[in-house]
């Protein structure tokens, strides 16, 4: 006798028995949300990279509710991270581009020329000693 | 010996709890000793008991069996009243109270899977909800959730199928809902 004749597996039709309508039902129902909870998830690891010069500025995560501020020779850029979403709050560049562009969709940028600023939407690779 | 007003007369249903509990404690240590790939990522086995225990013998004997449970394991690990205490009484409670809403809607075709399913997804759900609001405020873990659901899921099928199984062929297959709790005793 070997394990598949033994009657300790599974099978198909005795998982089946053991299953009640509402049963399945449930199963359904939580696997529809489960594939849902995952794709909504799956936008959520979004990161901002704010530059400066050039050079990383800073790296946050979207998921906590922050303003960055941002100097630079003209003055602060102020970069405002609220629920998920993130724009260029404020900047002393005359013509206001970035600050006009307004929340940034996902691989979006911002940039502030005049102060050498920029804000990507993307994502951020954490390491476990910056995070 | 005089029987005084102060006196505990043990009765047979709390043996049977007693003997229940101890059960899901084997179960609980048993559990403890599996490595998981993540912190807090456990098949939940204990919550077998508490499953069988309330279609067997209904919703009041589930809580006290499960906070038993709860409470003994956690002084056998050390962990009693440290955050991981917390987040296992939390997550029991709320599946014990999910439990008690939805035992009562098996006349629409819920069985032992669907009451394990919907007991794990509100005891994960809790868990999440302490970490976020408790233990650490601030950080979302939103982006966590999806994850810990969907093992939700697979144990909670699994325990409940484990349940159904041992409902239609184990020694607690033929006892009535007001048996002793002899079918468990290792006689």
């Amino acid at each position: 006798m070997n394990i598949f004749s033994s009657g300790l597996l599974p099978t198909w039709d005795g998982v089946s028995r053991l299953l009640r309508p509402g049963d399945i039902l449930v199963l359904g129902l939580s696997l529809v949300a489960l594939v849902l909870a995952w794709r909504a998830a799956g936008t959520d690891g979004d990161g901002v990279v704010v530059k400066q010069g050039g050079q990383v500025y800073a790296q946050a995560s979207l998921r906590l509710n922050r303003v960055i501020e941002v100097p630079g020779p003209l003055g602060t850029t102020r970069v405002e991270i609220r629920d998920g979403r993130v724009r260029v709050l404020s900047d002393p560049g005359p013509r206001q581009l970035c600050v006009r562009q307004g929340w940034l969709d996902p691989g979006e940028s911002a940039l502030c020329l005049p102060n050498r600023v920029s804000v990507h939407r993307g994502v951020v690779a954490y390491d476990s000693l910056n995070y | 010996m005089t029987a005084s007003t102060t006196e505990l007369a043990v009765q047979a249903e709390d043996r049977r709890i007693a003997w229940l509990a101890a059960a899901a404690v084997g179960l609980g240590l048993a559990e403890a000793a599996l490595p998981s790939p993540i912190p807090g990522l456990k098949p939940g086995l204990a919550n077998i008991v508490t499953l069988l225990v309330l279609m067997r013998y209904g919703w009041r004997i589930a809580v006290w069996v499960t906070l038993l449970r709860v409470v003994a394991t956690a002084l056998l690990l050390g962990s009693f009243l440290t955050p991981a205490f917390v987040l296992s009484l939390a997550g029991a409670l709320a599946a014990l109270a999910t439990l008690g809403v939805c035992s009562r809607l098996t006349a629409l075709g819920l069985g032992p899977v669907g009451l394990s399913l919907l007991a794990a997804f509100a005891h994960v759900g809790m868990q999440l909800m302490v970490v976020d609001l408790w233990l650490m405020p601030g950080i979302s873990l939103l982006a966590l959730a999806p994850l810990f659901l969907t093992a939700a899921w697979v144990t909670g099928f699994a325990n409940g199928l484990i349940v159904a199984r041992l409902l239609s062929v184990g020694p607690l297959a033929s006892a009535p809902a007001q048996a002793s709790a002899g079918g468990l005793r290792p006689s």
